[in-house]
């Protein structure tokens, strides 16, 4: 292919095909001085300005949400994640990212290569990931669909993929979610968030400072892999025809990373890196220009000496390879033997490609031909030449739809046990055991390794301390109400830490919607987007980065608006970290809430029992108060701390009766604790079983403490204007509410652990 | 590393480089720890096995000097042929990461001594590959001379199918050599050291080696 373009027509033609609108071509042109843009100039826009690493159509947006206060030290936006102070001259890097669409073309290498791009996020900036998590959706797995086979193909590789990207690297990945939902048939979610831990003022800056350093490239050969990944495949609502996209996935080598890892840190360690940017998406394209931005500097680059898997490739496909493994490294030329020698001793590649200029201008020659010439200013996210759009927005018409379902049409459960077993066994509900035990969760000895837990705990060593972490959202809640779905899927992320003993510290999200110039999509992720906002600003937990992903659609049409929560909190004293599961007999059972509520719905608007006995997903999103839930959070990390608490658990999806029955079991088939309840039926509803039982109203857990203790968790309660009361007892291998169910411990465990293995085909050796 | 410096309170204990040509003097143990040698894209171990340092390593073990290799470790040892048999992939064909239980069969080598014959100790493991398998001989020879150190097993003691996690001939876990200085199990005992943590049955191996260890230097 030749790079230079004749005309300014054909270069227009050449810019359509490759994603970009009319206008902006007209604007590339103006930065370049009314040039006509070379072929390889017009890919590096295309990917520079793809949504997706351009958030052209969501910074104003984002931007919106609380980006300062609590601990934190580095700004989102600022560096590839966010950090926070966690003492001890300690901070914490995390963020999370999707990789929706590689992971539904082919699942395998789509989900490890996410896994690795998270990880090397995290590493870039100095700091030893220390945990991975992955929130996961599918569509359904039970369902006669014809479509049921792919979604198994799909599940099957996804954590397949996962696991054998995290277990080679050596990262535990120690929590996650994964739901089941028709929405997201021919459009799963792939989100992996990575954790990691760097002394204070060990940390590197993803910037190419001081005019004459050298720029290198080090890790993994650049080959064919992953081009247009990023414009083409992550930017663009796609089709059945998606399997032609294959080659836009990139590949993953698990074990160059762990490689590029330990030589990055020594390097690091070594006091010899300047800047350092790791190559995801847009390659080479996206971290010079970046890098040079971020300085105010430039960047000369000699794409001859950059190492590759096969000789014969262009420059074009050189700068928008998305290559694995790499990483683009600033260096003063008198250390360029020491980076040299610790890749070497890592068996990597480390090659000297170009160097810092005082230009502005990204400059990029290959074969003795000028391929490339841009201001930095023009392709970098915050670059004040890039496009950033304000979209319209709609009020989507579902809305009146599904709210207008009215309850007490409803006939209330009359089999309050069978739903019970049914819920247990929803692929929503059930254990989720067969995917997590792919993945190793207690490499490098820091997980606490607690049977079912609301949130995992993580050891720092030579501290007293842990970290808890969480992925959450429940995008039925979502898509009811965007606004306060967003919210609860913040507040849900913050009980869950908190029930563990930890304060929430900060968030990280990941946002996928669908097509953004649909106005009714629009409005889902504006309204998401605030809900998140005001509920981060409740639980004083910035959020510190993540992504957004666009276009999560199918012929069938978008996806529920799921903006994952990924969230980090802090607990001081590991001895002190609470589990979800009873501990001993005869240990009360206390209802720990924010109280009652005006919800129509009572709880159970999009709730898994309303899904599962109506098939419908409707009503409003239930209440959530944020000063209450702000208060709960408080509330337990005081009772953990105090050492008031034997176990607390948050009642989610399939509700009370769900979350008791979590909480007899989560020890396995060791040591199963029954229980014995009975609570009102509640008040202000229609006095309805299902509401009791079923209802998933936020802002309840159900504690278990010793009965002496009973009487001060009562009173810190109170002083946060919550409700505490006993409501029954751990005892006997029974879960016994009320006059209503009457279950073996055993029976219950047994329907919750199968559900799962047997979807998916493959029947599971018994413990 | 951390379970045998920090938790058993070791501070002499080394990294060494895989591409050193020695392990260096005055060393009481070798422990191969468990990973992804070489991203066991081909045959697990089959290349770390290459590595420069394991022909120091094979040369200590055959002068008597004691080497424990856990999980990637006990498949390293198995490619040196310090120890019998190969291990394959899982029959699930999945990677597994849980706790399992184990039956001690040998309490009388330097590695068990602080566990009881017919204990029974919960431990985890993680690993695709760690369906151990011998021929029919040598699995004979192995049972014959009683070098079976650990089974997968009930939380009771009973080494059945249902117990085993991996399709293990015999639902062997960890095996030790005729001379008995060179182990290799595929469960990792220094992932539980510590309650905290979840299990602390681990320790009882790296304790047993320290008492061996005590007791050799005083007698020395």
């Amino acid at each position: 292919m030749h790079d230079k373009i004749s005309t300014l027509e054909d270069a227009r033609r050449v810019a359509i095909e490759l994603g970009l609108l009319e206008e902006e071509f007209d604007t590339i042109v103006s930065i370049l001085d009314g040039r006509i843009p070379t072929y390889t100039e017009l890919g590096i826009f295309s990917v520079m300005w793809s949504e997706h690493c351009s958030y052209k159509n969501s910074i104003s947006v984002i931007k919106t949400l609380p980006r300062k206060g609590g601990r934190l030290l580095v700004e989102a936006g600022e560096e590839n994640a966010g950090l926070m102070d966690i003492g001890d001259g300690l901070a914490v890097a995390f963020k999370i990212e999707s990789h929706n669409h590689p992971s539904a073309v082919e699942p395998y290498q789509g989900a490890a290569t996410g896994v690795g791009g998270i990880l090397r996020d995290i590493f870039t900036m100095g700091a030893r990931p220390i945990a991975a998590l992955d929130s996961l959706r599918f569509g359904e797995l039970d369902s006669d669909d014809a479509n049921t086979g792919r979604t198994k193909y799909l599940v099957r590789g996804v954590v397949h993929g996962i696991g054998d990207y995290g277990n080679s690297f050596g990262v535990p990945t120690v929590a996650g979610e994964v739901y089941f939902d028709s929405c997201y048939q021919g459009n799963p979610l792939v989100n992996a968030m990575a954790v990691g831990i760097v002394e204070h003022g060990k940390t590197v800056s993803a910037s190419a400072s001081g005019v004459g350093n050298v720029v290198m490239i080090v890790g993994s050969r650049t080959g064919r892999d992953g081009i247009h990944g990023a414009s083409l495949l992550a930017s663009a609502v796609f089709s059945e025809a998606a399997e032609s996209l294959r080659p836009t996935v990139q590949v993953g080598d698990p074990f160059a990373e762990k490689l590029l890892l330990e030589a990055t840190l020594e390097a690091i360690a070594a006091g010899v890196v300047v800047g350092m940017q790791d190559m995801g998406a847009a390659g080479i394209s996206c971290s010079t220009s970046e890098m040079s931005f971020k300085a105010g500097t430039g960047m000369k680059i000699d794409l001859d000496k950059v190492p590759l898997r096969e000789a014969s490739m262009s420059a074009y496909e050189i700068m928008l390879s998305e290559s694995q493994e790499r990483m683009l490294v600033v260096v003063k030329p008198e250390d360029v033997k020491a980076i040299q020698a610790i890749f070497t001793k890592w068996d990597l590649q480390a090659a000297i490609i170009g160097e810092v200029t005082d230009t502005g201008r990204v400059v990029i020659d290959y074969h003795g031909e000028r391929v490339a010439d841009i201001p930095a200013k023009g392709l970098a996210l915050g670059g004040d030449m890039t496009p950033v759009y304000h979209r319209a927005t709609k009020e989507p018409a579902y809305l009146k739809e599904v709210h207008s379902f009215v309850l007490s049409k409803l006939p209330d459960d009359d089999d309050p046990a069978g739903t019970l077993k049914e819920l247990l066994g929803s692929p929503n509900i059930a254990s989720k055991k067969w995917v997590f035990e792919q993945y190793d969760s207690m490499v490098r000895t820091n997980s606490m390794y607690l049977t079912g837990s609301d949130a995992a705990v993580v050891r720092i060593k030579s501290t007293t301390k842990g970290l808890a972490m969480k992925t959450d959202c429940n995008s039925r809640y979502v898509y009811l109400d965007p606004y306060r779905g967003g919210a609860i899927a913040v507040a849900e992320t913050a009980r869950n830490i908190a029930c563990t003993g930890a304060t929430p510290l900060g968030v990280t999200n990941c946002l996928n919607f669908g097509n953004p110039y649909d106005p009714e999509v629009y409005y889902q992720f504006k309204e998401a987007v605030r809900g998140m906002g005001d509920a981060c600003n409740a639980f004083d937990t910035p959020v510190t980065g993540g992504n957004v992903s666009f276009y999560n659609e199918s012929p069938d049409g978008a996806i529920y608006p799921t903006p994952t929560i990924g969230m980090i909190g802090l607990i001081e004293d590991i001895s002190k970290v609470v589990s979800s599961d009873f501990k001993k007999e005869s240990d009360a059972i206390i209802l720990l809430s924010v109280g009652e509520s005006n919800d129509k719905f009572d709880g159970l608007g999009g709730s898994e029992y309303l899904f599962q006995q109506a098939g419908v997903v409707a009503g409003h999103a239930p209440e959530c108060d944020l000063d209450k839930q702000a208060a709960l959070v408080k509330a337990l990390v005081e009772l953990a701390d105090r050492r008031l608490l034997n176990s607390a658990h948050d009642v989610s999806e399939g509700g009370i009766a769900v979350a008791l029955a979590e909480c007899c079991f989560a020890q396995g088939t060791e040591k199963q604790l029954g229980a014995k309840v009975h609570f009102p039926l509640v008040a202000n509803g229609a006095n309805r079983v299902d509401t009791t039982l079923f209802a998933e109203r936020q802002g309840v857990v159900v504690l278990s403490a010793d009965r002496s203790n009973v009487d001060e968790i009562s009173l810190i309660a109170r002083s946060f204007g919550l409700d505490a009361h006993v409501i029954g007892e751990v005892t006997g291998d029974r879960l016994i509410v009320r006059d209503l169910i009457d279950e073996s411990i055993a029976e219950l465990y047994s329907i919750y652990t199968s559900t799962i293995p047997a979807l998916l085909g493959e029947g599971e050796p018994v413990e | 590393m951390h379970a045998v410096k920090n938790v058993l309170g070791q501070p002499d204990t080394e990294f060494v480089w895989h591409k050193e040509e020695s392990i260096g003097k005055d060393v009481d143990l070798v422990i191969l720890p468990g990973g992804f040698s070489y991203g066991d894209y081909l045959r697990t171990g089959a290349i770390a096995r290459f590595s420069p340092v394991m022909k120091d390593v094979i040369r200590f073990a055959k002068d008597g000097g004691t080497v424990l290799g856990i999980c990637n470790g006990f498949q390293v040892l198995c490619e040196s042929e310090l120890l019998p048999g190969v291990l394959i992939r899982n029959e699930s064909l999945k990677f597994a990461c849980k706790e399992v239980y184990l039956k001690v069969e040998r309490d009388n080598t330097r590695f068990t001594s602080e566990l009881e014959r017919g204990e029974v100790i919960r431990i985890p493991i993680a690993h695709g590959e760690g369906n151990y398998i011998a021929d029919a001989d040598v699995l004979a020879d192995l049972e014959a001379n009683d070098q079976v150190v650990f089974r997968y097993s009930t939380a009771h003691g009973e080494v059945v199918r249902e117990a085993n996690p991996n399709g293990s001939l015999n639902n062997i876990a960890g095996i030790i050599n005729k001379e008995g200085n060179v182990m290799g199990l595929m469960p990792h005992p220094e992932r539980a050291c510590e309650h905290i943590l979840g299990s602390a049955d681990g320790l009882k191996i790296f304790e047993s080696l320290r008492e061996y260890f005590t007791v050799t230097e005083t007698v020395a």
